[in-house]
């Protein structure tokens, strides 16, 4: 498909322009240009009002026959012998997506000496568990997994493969994907199955968060998305469910594994910054109140932070009184920031700090004023003394 | 050392404000940038030319005439030279078809030991034409590079982030490293540099140039297609939590766990 200018139609009246969220239309001499960034993305096609913008079918090159491909496969990840999160999510979703196609949810488990593992794939719902045993496979390896993968695809031909967007996952996705000539949607947020033709419909979030993209990947095969931690729904675990073992061939020869892991190093030190944080706990103005000093303020915004694995943030109010660097300001003249959980604190929501935090998942506001605008926004809003209140968050986290 | 760094021109999403209104994307005035993990990666094989003498720095970058400003950006940091895969066929491309694309033209260089990349690029996050130019290319890559250890003519170790600390793995040249932001900080321009860069040339090649046919890039060679794009809906009008401060704590944790938002393990 292809996002075409009628040179009848046109008028270069410039609404497509405005519209584009991409910035790939000009006008020239009167007529539209569609110029290389188009996505094809077809907003142009409903603004214009002379019906002078269609998307015109294009022969694709590379497409395969889509028919051999058939169940969605989880990549079941595991670290040190334990699964991420993600990797059980993902077989929630994916007993979600094989039950809408009609098909079923398979795993598959890369590791040395890790079939005790594979039960537990069962129990959280997987029909069959392709496995690979190989010591080159106990820890991720670029080049090991990739090989062992793509050659299980290309075998057993899935129609749908998962993956965690972990710094593993967006590691191995891209890899497998250009090895099996398919297309990859990164960090996925929302995954559905097209009731018509039983597509995958991956919607992932883009421009930081400001704009959202349902991406389908219609004549290559495998689909495969890489799907954000913590959104997917954990299955509940069926004691003693069991399915099918399959194990794969597994061979290295000399130049297979270019890339070696000589050390792992663990560390309890978060190096996350505001845009990267998945956790952003903020201060505010209110840390100034009831006697208390913004230092105190700050020091328990932190503690609730570091209790959820997250970093500290600040309205602009905060920042120019000098109680905190300007480095953690969150908002429009700050950072724009897309967290998994936002926490405002004696923070009124000024409208430039809302247009820096308001596209996060889930926004917790603690303010005393029952009608601060932070409210607007919120999910969940507590009206009182962040004194009191924060003590008795950390207090009911139990952590 | 001949070292290639792949760069994107992207729009500054942190100034990307939203029309409270319409809940559109406003983006007139939103400046184009060079995207911030690929001034590290710029800045890292900047480094290394310093500690090898006789070593090179080209950037190599996909995308619309206007990307020369950033092209002649990273010439005013010190890049030697700079090349643009640009042409209307390269258009819609997703990162499939991208990383063609830019391993043709890596290969209308000729030999390299070393390239760098950004590990994602702020308009889109994929984190996917780094590797994907690697595997194009048949070289090793190696992704969320946080910090160079060695390095000689030969092979490289470098510290690989994890989400909970970080691996050292080694691999020879040559070899693709993708940067993260901890890597390094990015130098400035010179007025020196800048008034090098002004008497050089910018090499602007399309497919004809690094040989590919117009059918294996852009629109036609990508996989994956948009489908739709939407702003997010507004939120619906949120809960206002009551009771004791120790029982709107206890419901508050409570909400969050039931609607996932504090699991902190991956």
């Amino acid at each position: 498909m292809a996002i075409k200018v009628r040179n009848d139609k046109c008028v270069g009246c410039s609404k497509c322009v405005k519209e584009c969220p991409f910035d790939a239309i000009t006008v020239i001499g009167k007529l539209a240009i569609i110029g290389p960034k188009c996505t094809n993305c077809s907003k142009c096609i409903d603004a214009c009002p002379f019906d002078a913008i269609e998307n015109v079918e294009e022969e694709k090159t590379g497409a395969v026959d889509i028919s051999l491909y058939h169940n969605v496969w989880v990549f079941a990840e595991q670290r040190e012998g334990r699964f991420v999160n993600v990797s059980i999510e993902l077989l929630g979703e994916g007993r979600k997506l094989a039950d809408e196609i009609g098909c079923e949810v398979c795993a598959i488990l890369c590791g040395d000496g890790m079939e005790g593992l594979v039960d537990e794939l069962f129990e959280y719902g997987a029909d069959k568990v392709y496995y690979a045993d190989a010591p080159e496979l106990r820890s991720y390896n670029t080049d090991a997994y990739t090989k062992v993968i793509y050659e299980a695809i290309m075998r057993h031909k899935p129609e749908v493969v998962l993956l965690g967007a972990t710094h593993v996952g967006r590691d191995l996705g891209p890899c497998l994907a250009v090895q099996c000539g398919t297309g990859l949607t990164a960090d996925c947020t929302k995954l559905d199955i097209d009731p018509e033709d039983k597509k995958l419909m991956q919607t992932r979030p883009a421009f930081g968060g400001n704009l959202m993209a349902t991406i389908l990947c219609p004549d290559h095969r495998p689909q495969m998305s890489t799907v954000r931690p913590g959104v997917m729904q954990k299955p509940e675990r069926q004691e003693g469910r069991r399915g099918e073992r399959i194990d794969l061939e597994v061979s290295f020869k000399d130049g297979d594994i270019r890339t070696h892991v000589l050390e792992v190093v663990k560390s309890l030190q978060e190096r996350v910054s505001l845009t990267d944080a998945k956790v952003i706990v903020s201060g505010g103005h209110g840390l100034s109140s009831g006697g208390k000093t913004p230092e105190e303020g700050f020091a328990l915004v932190k503690q609730l932070a570091d209790c959820l694995g997250g970093v500290v943030g600040s309205s602009r109010a905060a920042v120019d009184a000098g109680w905190i660097d300007r480095s953690h300001q969150v908002g429009q003249t700050g950072t724009t920031v897309k967290p998994h959980l936002y926490i405002a604190c004696g923070i009124s929501g000024a409208i430039q700090h809302l247009a820096g935090m308001q596209t996060s998942d889930f926004i917790v506001a603690i303010n005393k004023d029952k009608d601060a605008p932070i409210f607007e926004v919120a999910d969940y809003g507590i009206v009182g003394d962040l004194y009191k209140v924060i003590p008795a968050i950390i207090g009911a986290l139990g952590r | 050392m001949k070292i290639i760094v792949l760069a994107k021109q992207v729009p500054d999403t942190n100034e990307v404000k939203i029309d409270p209104v319409k809940g559109t994307l406003i983006r007139e005035g939103v400046p184009s940038i060079l995207n911030p993990d690929d001034a590290n990666a710029l800045e890292a094989a900047l480094d290394i030319r310093g500690r090898f003498p006789g070593s090179s720095v080209t950037v190599v970058s996909m995308g619309p005439p206007q990307a020369l400003d950033m092209l002649r950006r990273c010439l005013n940091m010190g890049a030697d030279d700079a090349v643009l895969l640009s042409s209307r066929a390269f258009g819609g491309a997703d990162t499939c078809a991208t990383s063609t694309t830019i391993a043709a033209g890596i290969r209308k260089l000729g030999d390299y030991d070393l390239i760098f990349a950004g590990r994602q690029a702020i308009d889109g996050d994929t984190a996917q034409v780094g590797p994907q130019t690697a595997r194009r290319l048949g070289i090793p890559s190696i992704t969320y590079v946080q910090k160079i250890r060695e390095i000689d003519e030969k092979s490289v170790i470098v510290e690989r982030q994890m989400e909970d600390g970080f691996e050292v793995i080694e691999a020879k040249l040559p070899c693709l490293l993708t940067a993260v932001k901890e890597l390094n900080t990015p130098r400035y321009m010179t007025i020196r540099n800048i008034k090098e860069a002004g008497k050089k040339q910018i090499a602007v090649w399309d497919e004809g140039e690094v040989c590919i046919s117009a059918e294996s890039c852009g629109l036609r060679a990508s996989p994956t297609q948009v489908f739709r794009s939407f702003t997010p809906p507004p939120k619906g009008k949120g809960e206002m939590l009551d009771g004791t401060v120790n029982e709107m704590a206890a419901l508050l944790v409570d909400r969050l766990t039931k609607v996932h938002a504090i699991e902190k393990e991956v």
